[in-house]
């Protein structure tokens, strides 16, 4: 069923997106919306992808000042999905049970937005240690 | 990437397009406000149909917007949030709490007249 070759459940075609700048943020969820509609998302799915992805290259933005975002299918037995990795060597996250609470970070006034974000996709996995960058790896699965 | 801001009587409408980026954004909030105090507006029409994501940033600049325009003595109503738009925003917990909404660019309009705020200068 899957038309692209895969490793593993996890097909090989994938977009990098370089995250430095507030114009990268707005390149990414248009690239990230872009695939989720070529995997035929539909479009309120493709609208929540698309805000993850804004919300998690805010995040290196605002914190990490650089960063990458990466995005590519994915494919279990029976239905395929999107992956979206954000990935940065920042400060890192002191205190993730914190950042993960709501109202310490959602309500557009500061913090992280990663109830959120988590809150948008099927799959929310952290991984942050000080000094040594966050990574967040988020995934969506197609109804 | 410019906002197009137009004049219609005492009220200004301004539509705002899909991929600003937050410096965009920023620049949009410092023009609208100037122009509410050029033109002395009594009300502004912020128009989002064509915005295709609503994150936290956009959402804190919009509110913001209406905050300052209201201290301006003028009212602010978003109009054309999609219901893909709508729902992201909630499910990321962003409200627009204190931000009169309306469904479209009329229904928009007709609030600001009710409000007693006539269109017609």
């Amino acid at each position: 069923m899957a038309a692209n070759p895969s490793v593993g459940d996890i097909l090989v075609e994938e977009i990098r997106v370089l995250i430095t700048s507030d114009q990268d943020i707005v390149a990414a969820r248009q690239q990230g919306r872009t695939l989720a509609v070529h995997l035929q998302f539909s479009p309120g799915d493709s609208t929540l992808i698309a805000t993850a992805i804004s919300e998690l290259a805010r995040n290196i933005v605002s914190y990490a000042r650089r960063g990458e975002i990466r995005i590519r299918p994915m494919q279990n037995s029976d239905r395929p999905g999107i992956v979206i990795i954000a990935s940065d060597d920042g400060p890192g996250i002191r205190d993730i049970r914190q950042a993960m609470r709501d109202g310490f970070s959602t309500s557009g006034s500061l913090g992280l937005g990663l109830p959120g974000v988590r809150r948008l996709m099927d799959d929310f996995e952290i991984v942050s240690e000080q000094g040594m960058g966050t990574t967040v790896t988020v995934k969506k699965w197609k109804l | 990437m410019e906002v197009p801001i137009l004049k219609q009587g005492s009220f200004l409408i301004a539509t705002v397009q899909a991929a600003l980026t937050d410096a965009d954004l920023l620049q949009f909030r410092s023009a609208l406000i100037q122009h509410v105090v050029r033109s002395r507006s009594q009300g502004v029409i912020l128009d989002v149909t064509d915005l295709d994501v609503m994150d936290s940033f956009a959402s804190r600049t919009i509110r913001e917007i209406a905050q300052m325009i209201r201290l301006r003595g003028a009212e602010t109503v978003i109009v054309g949030i999609q219901p893909e738009v709508a729902f992201a925003m909630v499910q990321l917990g962003l409200t627009m709490e204190g931000v009169e909404t309306a469904l479209d660019l009329d229904e928009g309009l007709d609030f600001l007249n009710l409000k007693g705020k006539t269109g017609t200068s």
